[in-house]
């Protein structure tokens, strides 16, 4: 990448940063509940796209992380622990259930693993509905408190909200350095080639458990934050419709892309609030234009950046090309 | 001397198919050994038998005297046992030398180090000093899919040797490869043999391709083995390829 280009990617950066702590500041309680909401399923939907998007391992149980993450916190914190301990408790929780259900992929791939993640799915949504002693079941649990982080207390709306972005910002950064490091390019390996990739001398098997579990990690995260967003979790939100929900924000966004998700969360929650103009047909009309886009670019909204990226640079070498060979024939 | 590579009595069967049927011979250190025979004979299975793709239903594998046999491809790479594959095998998302990176980290450090070491795992100046080896430098960071394929093949090739291998098992490496091609491929392999006496295990109907020894193989078994000259004029070898 030239620097001019570097350049003006951190530009375009610091103008997003600055618009998203700015412009906020007006916004009303449900735009701000909006928002957050968008942060706190970026954060899943960036999970999800390392397990699918980076490492190729098929998972339709994004969405019961998210559930762990929510019951952790709501049962935690109503219970008088700080909402970071709950975090704690929730990452390892998310690593080691994420780590045993990445076996099955040593096993079985692409839609008999979907089955088996969807069977996951199912069992944590019969946990959270039905261990009433735990999860108060279909009542849900409720008064979740939002946390004071630093002695800043952010039980208003724009305080939590700028918890979330923070949140997505420290995410994010995790998430760039892990996709820059060997880690992130054997991910790609294990995705495009696995049995290649095991003659170069990749664990294939610890990079695919790994990726379940870190993409796990990032589901409970979203959870954590989810609960003390709506302050109360029932079982509903966290069944198979939210796993197929985070599904396609990686995939429109673009999957295997690092901001995919944030582009895909944003069609997922916004577009909805965007589209209530045309009241009952607002589904619809979703639903067309999510069709419109993957059959036009079946690799999401950045792969069409990708494909225009590509062809430039590749005018750009035959151009050059063209000319080292006009300057060659002239020497003759 | 203990030989670099000892197969001994290797067997696989598929249901009732036997492809392999007890096969043994061993290579020496800085040795190329061709493999040759009809299709079918089982070349490919003894490969991935050797290389741990796939598990011998008997036999044993040693490396470097060191019994392997069933051993994870992974494992066995990082013992030093490298391969090529028949069909091109490059990332074709990743540059030339991202392509050559990936084939040397993880051979640097453990996971967890290489989690928090730098980004290119400290093989930039390798993969570099690879990449100008085979040619490959004004070509550096293109996307090996946008490569030809004779690029491609001498950038899987480059890959194979990014590990610092003693023993490298390359399938059909000649296979689809232009003669200039050809001419660099065979260059850079036996430069490599010389300057870090790595031995190699080539299947390769081509037999002009640079071999020590000549292993025959037909319906799973060895029909011979011996010098390239002694093989061309062996009188079972030739029926084997041409029939009755």
């Amino acid at each position: 990448m030239s620097r001019h280009s570097k350049m003006l990617l951190v530009a375009l950066a610091v103008i997003v940063i600055a618009g998203l702590i700015i412009i906020p500041m007006n916004f009303n309680r449900y735009g701000l509940y909006i928002l957050s909401q968008w942060a706190v399923m970026t954060i899943a939907a960036m999970g999800l796209n390392l397990t699918l998007g980076y490492a190729g391992q098929v998972s339709l149980a994004q969405g019961a992380f998210v559930g762990i993450g929510a019951y952790g916190a709501a049962i935690l914190t109503t219970h008088g622990w700080p909402l970071i301990s709950a975090l704690g408790l929730v990452i390892v929780v998310c690593f080691i259930v994420g780590w045993l259900l990445g076996y099955p992929a040593l096993r079985v791939q692409h839609h008999y693993l979907a089955f088996v993640t969807l069977a996951f799915s199912t069992l944590a949504f019969l946990v959270f509905r039905n261990e009433s002693w735990l999860t108060n079941g279909i009542y849900g649990l409720s008064n979740i408190p939002r946390p004071e982080i630093f002695g800043f207390p952010t039980r208003k709306p724009l305080p939590f909200y700028y918890l979330c972005l923070g949140s997505l910002g420290l995410v994010t950064l995790a998430m760039w350095w892990l996709i820059r490091s060997p880690w992130g390019r054997a991910f790609m390996a294990l995705r495009e080639n696995p049995i290649r990739a095991q003659s170069l001398g990749i664990d294939t098997r610890r990079y695919t458990l790994m990726a379940f579990a870190i993409g796990s990690v990032l589901g409970g995260i979203a959870g954590v934050l989810y609960a003390p967003l709506t302050q109360y979790v029932d079982p509903v939100p966290f069944n198979l419709q939210l796993s197929l929900d985070l599904l396609m924000m990686v995939i429109v966004g673009g999957s295997g892309f690092m901001f995919g998700p944030f582009l895909g969360a944003m069609i997922a929650v916004l577009l909805p609030e965007w589209l209530r103009f045309a009241e009952g047909y607002y589904l619809m009309l979703y639903a067309a234009a999510v069709i419109v886009l993957l059959i036009y670019s079946p690799s999401g909204i950045l792969g069409i950046l990708d494909r225009y990226l590509s062809s430039r640079r590749t005018q750009a070498a035959s151009a050059l090309r063209a000319a080292a060979q006009s300057k060659l024939e002239a020497a003759r | 001397m203990t030989a670099v590579l000892d197969v001994r009595d290797v067997k696989k069967s598929f249901g009732g198919i036997t492809a392999v049927n007890g096969v043994s011979f061993d290579v020496q250190e800085g040795e190329i050994l061709g493999l040759i025979g009809p299709n079918g004979c089982g070349k490919s299975t003894l490969f991935n038998c050797i290389l741990g793709q796939l598990v011998p239903s008997a036999g044993e594998v040693r490396v470097d005297g060191k019994l392997v046999t069933g051993q994870r491809p992974s494992d066995l790479n990082r013992l030093g046992v490298s391969r090529t594959f028949q069909l091109l095998q490059v990332f074709p998302k990743l540059s030339v030398r991202d392509n050559l990176i990936l084939a040397g980290q993880e051979h640097r450090g453990s996971m967890l180090s290489r989690l928090f070491g730098p980004s290119d795992a400290g093989l930039t100046t390798t993969a570099d000093q690879m990449i100008g080896f085979f040619k490959l430098e004004h070509l550096a960071n293109e996307p090996a899919g946008g490569l030809s394929y004779g690029q491609q093949k001498l950038l899987d090739a480059a890959m194979a040797f990014m590990g610092g291998p003693r023993l490298v098992l390359l399938d059909e490496p000649a296979g689809g490869v232009n003669p200039t091609m050809l001419g660099d491929l065979k260059e850079r392999l036996i430069a490599i043999n010389r300057e870090r006496r790595a031995t190699f295990v080539v299947i390769e109907h081509n037999m002009e391709f640079v071999m020590s020894r000549v292993m025959v193989m037909a319906e799973g078994k060895v029909l011979a083995i011996g010098k390239p000259d002694e093989i061309r004029a062996n009188p079972a070898v030739i029926e084997a390829y041409l029939g009755h």
